[in-house]
């Protein structure tokens, strides 16, 4: 789908509304290419072309939605999009009026284009395979275009393009003894690539020492970034959205009270500016390039998405409640002094299925996971066997909280639920005085 | 489906040369009604059709899908997994003359007494209404919702060999919301179908008990926020039918499928701590335990006449009396590991290829028709717990901890007051162990989950689990704070 097949969709939809509706067209679409693999051979490969159209009519302050796939067809494609646009008229006059209906009323317009064309899918997973050799590698390749575009018919015209890949892998020895890498990005670079392996490879080697068994109790810990992603999910999931925040369901409710406080050094932000989301809404408003959420261990903003902005009089800032490109302010510990840093201790490399523990003290448990290991005297020493964690925010980026490090990882989303993600983190690293062991 | 075999014929028509091939059509209907608070949230209708071509071809495999169904779109759809067929054929982890065959011809619908469309859009926003009002019990409830959620899927696989297997899956899904806080407490509490899901129609309103449980889920919102918190220690615990669910989907349904035992999975959704050699002779629980694979139990959520490979489904046993039997995997699986399986390849959508899931997977009730209260009275000092809210589990699933809305303190063989954030944690393989009780044929409940992701490209589907409550001993047990 281009932008003007999409534009031209949308205008014949346009030019049959009466005068007092109001229509917003969404598009969502990929072109992707994924390759399964397992040890280091290719499990299961193929391509998918997907384009969705989702409708929003307005008459008055009545609405509804409707979603459709599209096949690409100009023709054919807009009798389906009619075809939907008469069932939402047919819904309309049986739905109530909507107080919290939230359209952007000021028309404005925008292009992005986002990297450039992602290397072949089979060139780059044959290259893998090859510097892999002698791996026991498993993951995902996934490669493509992704579109997003808007148009209504008070004159909003957006269309986002991005072409990227991610190469989400882990190199195992044996049962669930592993290292995890990725490399994802929009310029493909096969010395990255190299260079990834070669690190993978290096921590194997530590990783193939004999396990350590840790007992429940309080240990302390670096939390390296990829670590760092799921702590920040969790805080995702209810801790910025307005919400949330109104009806006292936000896991930061004590935060907010005033009961319990993070460390001041923790800042947290959506950064909408850094460019793979596009910066516009379904509802045509703009997102602003960056909103602080936390700022100084203190809670700053809410996300705010248009139905919730609606109902609780605030300005739309986001999409959802959820963020989507977030980032936490880096620390001063340099990255090569983590370990010296951390002396005794733990190092997790990954963090695996988080869940509320008690969401009203912010306590979380989960699963260490791939490379986390045993330190002694600022060196790694031994692998450690999976351990499930129990411990609050409020602790590990509060009062244990001893430093971030300097440098910040970026990394793009490898989740591919709802089509190819688009989301990305900036994070640094953690250093913690202690984290809760369970099991 | 007539649209859908139309399109198969056509293609049909003009197949690609290849050893093998299969097109897999999915024409998906959806609504979604809310009211929230008192107010109509925006409707959603979805519609969604599309298809995969899966071919194998001079010893590689390979899928191309596409929601362009014009001749054109399939023939590109077809070049593409031809690509990637010569790919796998290099570079691929198994000769693609192990994936399986089929020549099955098929029909399935689910129950389905009451149909969507029979109740108008207006009397569904009023039974929502009536379902808020009935939640909106006291200032201290400070969120609420009910809705009502229809999925139809049809699917139409057809196959080389003169498979052709069509289904029609309905579902409509109710559930309720209430959200009761007072200070820094919050919770929360669903009833009403939300975590009771099944094939079928409107008939599910009924079942599920919409309207009749929503005064009771408010008040057992504000009735736990004034609860102790759940005591700490080793200690009994019944779970119900509701818990079960999410501890039979963790902790034996995912430790038996066969990709993660081959390794497939240990990127993302991780591997097991089942191992091939452990069929036919491993303790998995107490000689209580019995685990049935079962896709034809009306109306549970995953049944089903055969699954995405053309495999005609059938019910198989897991676990008998305690010993592991059989673990869940398709034909492909099946081939690549030498073990026997289940029909239990399956993909969310057109846009996904098969991978190995749980379908049904069911709990058997235990001999001797034990009442839950029967169970109760068996505990001298113990909790119930009900409803998942949390949950997590390692990556071989084995170090698990789940959370539920509500518990209650067990005594002496009496049920006594609430206790507010129960939870517990234990290990897969000492846990089913510590099983001891298991309520009869009239306390099973058939449920299941609508959110199991898996998969890379992910996935997620619905897998049916049926359950009676059952009872454990000496089980870590906790409540919230700290």
């Amino acid at each position: 789908m281009t932008p003007d097949t999409f534009f031209a969709l949308a205008e014949g939809l346009n030019g049959g509304l009466t005068g007092q509706e109001q229509l917003f067209c969404a598009l969502t679409a990929e072109a992707s290419d994924f390759v399964r693999l397992n040890h280091n051979r290719i499990r299961q490969a193929g391509s998918v072309r997907s384009a969705a159209l989702g409708l929003t009519l307005v008459a008055g302050a009545r609405q509804a939605e409707a979603s459709c796939d599209l096949t690409g067809d100009p023709g054919q494609d807009l009798t389906r999009a009619q075809d939907l646009l008469g069932r939402l008229r047919e819904r309309l006059p049986h739905v109530p009026e909507d107080p919290y209906l939230n359209l952007s009323e000021d028309p404005w317009t925008g292009e992005t284009r986002v990297g450039d064309q992602p290397p072949d899918a089979r060139d780059a997973v044959a290259a893998l395979i090859e510097r892999a050799e002698g791996l026991d590698l498993v993951g995902i390749w996934a490669s493509g275009e992704i579109v997003e575009g808007l148009v209504s018919s008070i004159g909003h015209g957006h269309w986002h393009q991005s072409q990227s890949f991610n190469l989400d892998w882990s190199a195992y020895l044996s049962g669930d003894r592993a290292v995890k890498a990725s490399y994802a990005g929009l310029d493909w670079d096969p010395r990255a690539l190299a260079a990834k392996v070669e690190a993978q490879r290096q921590r194997l080697e530590v990783t193939a020492r004999p396990a350590r068994t840790l007992t429940p109790g309080r240990y302390r810990a670096y939390l390296a970034p990829a670590a760092v992603t799921d702590l920040i999910d969790m805080l995702a999931w209810g801790g910025f959205d307005l919400k949330s925040h109104r009806t006292r369901q936000t896991p930061l409710l004590k935060l907010v009270r005033g009961e319990r406080s993070f460390d001041p050094r923790v800042t947290i932000r959506e950064e909408h500016e850094r460019g793979l989301k596009p910066r516009f809404t379904s509802e045509g408003f703009e997102k602003p390039g960056a909103i602080t959420l936390i700022e100084g261990g203190r809670f700053a903003q809410c996300l705010v998405d248009a139905r919730d902005g609606k109902e609780y009089g605030e300005a739309v800032n986001a999409s959802g409640g959820s963020p989507e490109s977030v980032a936490l302010a880096a620390g001063d510990i340099p990255q090569p002094r983590i370990l010296e840093r951390l002396g005794t201790g733990l190092y997790v490399g990954n963090l695996w299925y988080c869940n509320w523990s008690d969401p009203n003290d912010c306590r979380i448990t989960g699963m260490t996971r791939f490379g986390t290991y045993w330190v002694e005297g600022g060196e790694l020493v031994a692998p450690v066997r999976v351990m499930r964690f129990d411990d609050s925010l409020y602790h590990l980026l509060g009062d244990r909280l001893e430093g971030l490090t300097a440098e910040r990882d970026l990394i793009l989303s490898p989740q591919t639920y709802e089509g190819r993600s688009t989301d990305s983190y900036l994070l640094p690293g953690l250093l913690v005085s202690g984290i809760e062991l369970a099991l | 489906m007539e649209q859908l075999l139309a399109i198969a014929d056509r293609f049909a028509a003009q197949a690609p040369p290849c050893d093998y091939w299969t097109l897999r059509l999915v024409a998906e209907e959806s609504d979604h009604l809310s009211v929230r608070q008192g107010v109509v949230e925006p409707s959603a209708l979805g519609y969604s059709l599309g298809a995969m071509v899966t071919v194998v071809s001079g010893g590689g495999l390979g899928y191309g899908a596409t929601s362009d169904l014009s001749p054109a779109g399939l023939v590109a759809a077809t070049d593409q997994a031809l690509g990637w067929a010569e790919a796998h054929a290099r570079l691929g982890l198994f000769d693609a003359a192990l994936y399986p065959r089929s020549a099955l011809q098929a029909e399935y619908r689910s129950p389905l007494t009451q149909p969507w469309g029979n109740l108008p859009l207006v009397d569904k926003l009023a039974l929502l209404q009536e379902a808020n009002r009935a939640l909106a019990i006291d200032e201290r409830i400070v969120d609420w919702a009910a809705w009502l959620a229809y999925r139809r899927v049809s699917q139409l696989l057809v196959t080389s060999e003169g498979g052709r297997i069509a289904q029609t899956l309905d579902y409509v899904s109710p559930g309720l919301v209430a959200v009761a806080n007072e200070g820094s407490q919050t919770q929360r509490r669903h009833g009403g179908g939300a975590d009771w899901p099944q094939q079928g129609g409107l008939e599910r309103i009924t079942a599920a008990d919409l309207l009749a449980a929503a005064p009771r889920v408010a008040e057992e919102a504000i009735a736990l926020l004034a609860a102790p918190e759940c005591p700490e220690g080793r200690m009994d615990l019944i779970l119900l039918p509701s818990q079960m669910v999410l501890q039979i989907h963790e902790s034996i349904g995912h430790p038996l499928e066969l990709d993660r035992i081959l390794g497939d999975e240990r990127n993302y959704a991780g591997t097991s701590f089942v191992t091939p050699e452990m069929f036919g002779t491993y303790r998995y629980g107490s000689a209580l335990l019995n685990v049935t694979f079962d896709p034809g139990i009306p109306g549970e959520l995953a049944s089903a006449v055969a699954d995405d490979e053309g495999t005609p489904a059938a019910r198989e046993r897991l676990i008998r009396d305690g010993i592991l039997e059989r673990p869940l995997g398709g034909r492909l699986s099946q081939a690549r590991s030498g073990l026997p399986g289940t029909a239990n390849a399956r993909a969310c959508s057109w846009d996904r290829p098969p991978i190995d899931r749980m379908a049904n997977i069911n709990l058997e009730p235990g001999p001797g028709g034990q009442t839950l209260a029967d169970l109760i009275g068996r505990v001298e000092r113990g909790v119930l717990m009900d409803t998942n809210r949390s949950w997590s589990i390692d990556d071989s699933r084995n170090k698990f901890q789940f959370g539920c809305e509500l518990g209650r303190l067990i005594e002496d063989g009496e049920l006594k007051g609430l206790v507010r954030n129960p939870g517990y944690r234990g290990i897969s393989a000492e846990f089913w162990r510590n099983l001891d009780g298991i309520g009869g044929a009239d306390t099973l409940e058939v449920r299941g989950v609508q959110n199991c992701g898996k998969g890379e490209p992910n996935q997620a589907v619905y897998v049916g689990h049926a359950a009676p409550p059952c009872l454990f001993r000496d089980v870590a047990v906790f409540g919230g704070e700290e």
